[in-house]
């Protein structure tokens, strides 16, 4: 019964364990980057870029909410300013270059964000979604009146222009490539930021905040800076999606917006990292298969009653309810 | 005619009266929301299309059945207050050890399906309600015409907002209420059946929110998203006021509405973003809200 057990190959085994289940999500991880590569021959390149957008706004907006605990719902506001910022400045000034354009909005969103975070972190638990719901809905009417946003209308014919000032970015495969590029670069921040000691400081004050605090963290300056880093990729996400479509508009202010971000990461996994890149996918598929269909008035109430089944159903959301699959049978 | 800071008296009373009873309105609905969030720890999303639910029935009970609006002012809270307590039932029990965060999202949902699928049925623009007879007209203040329906709703809105508050800080119910705010385990202990307090709770925040809406029916254009909007002013509102007493909503709700009318009097353009605007400063140097205990 007792063999005696060497310490030295528990370790060596370990390890071994760990180099393998390193080389399948490798592997995973490299199907993946060719099959997003070679989408866009098969699947029309601005529905995948559609897709893109929300992804990266819902992986944006699960920093905060999935791994900080913070449930915003005025991430709308970001979007909104990151796409009017740089559809105004692109459409104003001819000699910018894209990628110039898409920073300012970025910047814009990070700015207006830090502001959210000042005033709504001094608030708690539930007042925390009512004020960044409310403070988005300032934004919102803010958007409305303004001459520049073209109020109701929206902002249309949003030049694409040239990246770098030599790729031509009217070709929507060259647009395709640059989206996912930066779409890739955001995941991996975000990927790097979880993994960080700062992303151990946000769980921990999602677990259990007195407890961070008693630890001698001030949660504050980390709550604060984790809603800035998503406001910033929230405004960038708008940003590429005006860049994109060559259109911004009021849809994108609205309180509908804010659900709706909320939604995906919630169906494709909240605290997960490839959960609201599943969710996104699947709203926006479910979405366009439903606005085709006899169903197309009925998208918003089929919408709720997804959110209605995924809070009651299954809270883990896709990814992390084959997260616990895994663990159980085959772990 | 006799001005005030260069406005005629009659446009700045007009406005103020319309403020006055939009603040009541604010108080009816934020009222609801601070009795469910006692018990419940939630904020209801779906407030707003509790609201709309309430005006649309009233609508529809005279449209179809001839239901008068002495009636429906009973009958849509009953009905509205009926259907809270299934939801609450049938959808939040479910969910009531888990975090807080998922029953505010469930009635999110729950306001989405409702607000779609009427819209789908009546369509965005409003429904017309016709006055009843005896409202109709108004009497001359001498600085200004206050319409005989403005003056019922105010009062019957203030009415509404005492009885709750009396209710609730003066009556054996109201200290079983307060009691499960404090401690509902301990309470649960003493005999008190507190699953079916938490229903009726519940219930009775939403019909709260449903009378709020039969008094809105002959005034305001009733549409299935009517709710919606005037559900995130009332958030503000919240905001501004905290939860922590019953006086300190309804206080809160009629002053709100009054900045809202003197702003459109004075600066119209600020006059939809004021109340958050106010929001920010609270939040900035009182962020505990105007009447808040909590942090």
């Amino acid at each position: 019964m007792n063999q005696p057990v060497n310490s030295a190959d528990i370790h060596k085994a370990i390890v071994q364990e760990q180099a393998a289940q390193d080389r399948k999500k490798m592997m995973l991880n490299g199907v993946l980057l060719l099959l997003l590569l070679a989408a866009p021959f098969m699947i029309y390149p601005v529905f995948l870029m559609k897709i893109l957008c929300f992804a990266l706004f819902a992986v944006a907006f699960n920093l905060l909410f999935g791994f900080t605990g913070l449930l915003s719902f005025g991430h709308a506001a970001f979007l909104a300013t990151g796409g009017y910022t740089t559809g105004y400045l692109l459409s104003n000034y001819s000699g910018l270059s894209t990628e110039m354009g898409i920073i300012a909005g970025t910047l814009a969103a990070t700015v207006l964000g830090t502001g959210f975070a000042l005033l709504s972190i001094r608030r708690q638990g539930i007042y925390f979604a009512m004020v960044t719901l409310a403070l988005a809905q300032l934004v919102f009417f803010f958007f409305v009146q303004s001459e520049f946003t073209g109020g109701e209308d929206g902002m249309h014919g949003i030049p694409r222009g040239e990246l770098l000032g030599f790729i031509n970015l009217e070709d929507n495969l060259n647009m395709y490539y640059f989206v996912l590029a930066v779409f890739i670069a955001c995941y991996l921040l975000v990927q790097r930021i979880v993994g960080s000691p700062f992303g151990q400081v946000l769980k921990a004050i999602k677990q259990n905040e007195p407890r961070a605090v008693s630890l001698g963290y001030n949660v504050d300056r980390y709550k604060v800076l984790a809603f800035v880093i998503s406001a910033a990729l929230a405004g960038l996400a708008g940003s590429m999606k005006s860049v994109v479509f060559q259109l911004a508009s009021l849809n994108d202010a609205h309180w509908h917006m804010s659900g709706e971000v909320i939604l995906m990461t919630l169906v494709g996994g909240m605290g997960t990292l490839l959960g609201p890149v599943v969710g996104a996918t699947f709203v926006v598929n479910i979405e366009y298969q439903l606005s085709q269909g006899a169903l197309r008035d009925w998208v918003d109430p089929i919408l709720g009653g997804i959110f209605v089944l995924t809070v009651l159903a299954f809270r883990s959301g896709i990814v992390g309810e084959i997260q616990k699959f895994v663990k159980k049978n085959l772990g | 005619m006799s001005m005030i800071f260069g406005v005629p008296l009659a446009v700045l009373s007009g406005q103020l009266l319309i403020g006055i009873i939009n603040g009541a309105f604010y108080a009816l609905l934020s009222l609801g929301l601070a009795v469910i969030f006692g018990l419940l720890k939630i904020i209801n999303f779906a407030h707003g299309a509790m609201y709309m639910l309430g005006a649309l029935t009233t609508v529809l009970m005279f449209d179809y059945l001839g239901v008068n609006y002495w009636v429906a002012l009973l009958l849509a809270p009953l009905l509205v207050g009926a259907f809270g307590v299934a939801i609450e039932y049938f959808l939040l029990r479910r969910i009531a050890g888990q975090d807080h965060i998922y029953s505010l999202l469930l009635t999110f949902g729950v306001a989405l399906i409702i607000s779609g699928v009427l819209v789908n049925w009546f369509g965005v623009s409003g429904l017309r309600y016709t006055m009843p007879d005896m409202f109709k007209g108004g009497v001359n203040l001498g600085f200004m015409f206050m319409p005989y329906y403005r003056a019922w709703v105010i009062v019957a809105a203030l009415v509404v907002c005492f009885a709750t508050w009396f209710v609730i800080e003066k009556t054996k119910l109201g200290a079983y209420l307060r009691a499960g705010t404090e401690d509902s385990q301990l309470m649960q202990g003493f005999g008190i059946n507190v699953p079916l307090l938490i229903s009726l709770t519940y219930g009775f925040g939403v019909a709260l929110a449903a009378f709020a809406g039969v008094l809105a029916a002959p005034i305001y254009s009733v549409t299935p998203v009517m709710g919606s909007a005037t559900l995130i002013t009332v958030f503000a509102v919240v905001v501004i006021g905290g939860m922590g007493s019953i006086g300190g909503a309804i206080i809160t709700g009629i002053l709100m509405g009054v900045i809202e009318g003197l702003t459109k009097t004075f600066y119209p353009p600020a006059s939809s973003a004021i109340i958050f605007l106010v929001m920010v400063l609270v939040l900035m140097f009182r962020p505990s809200g105007l009447f808040g205990k909590e942090a």
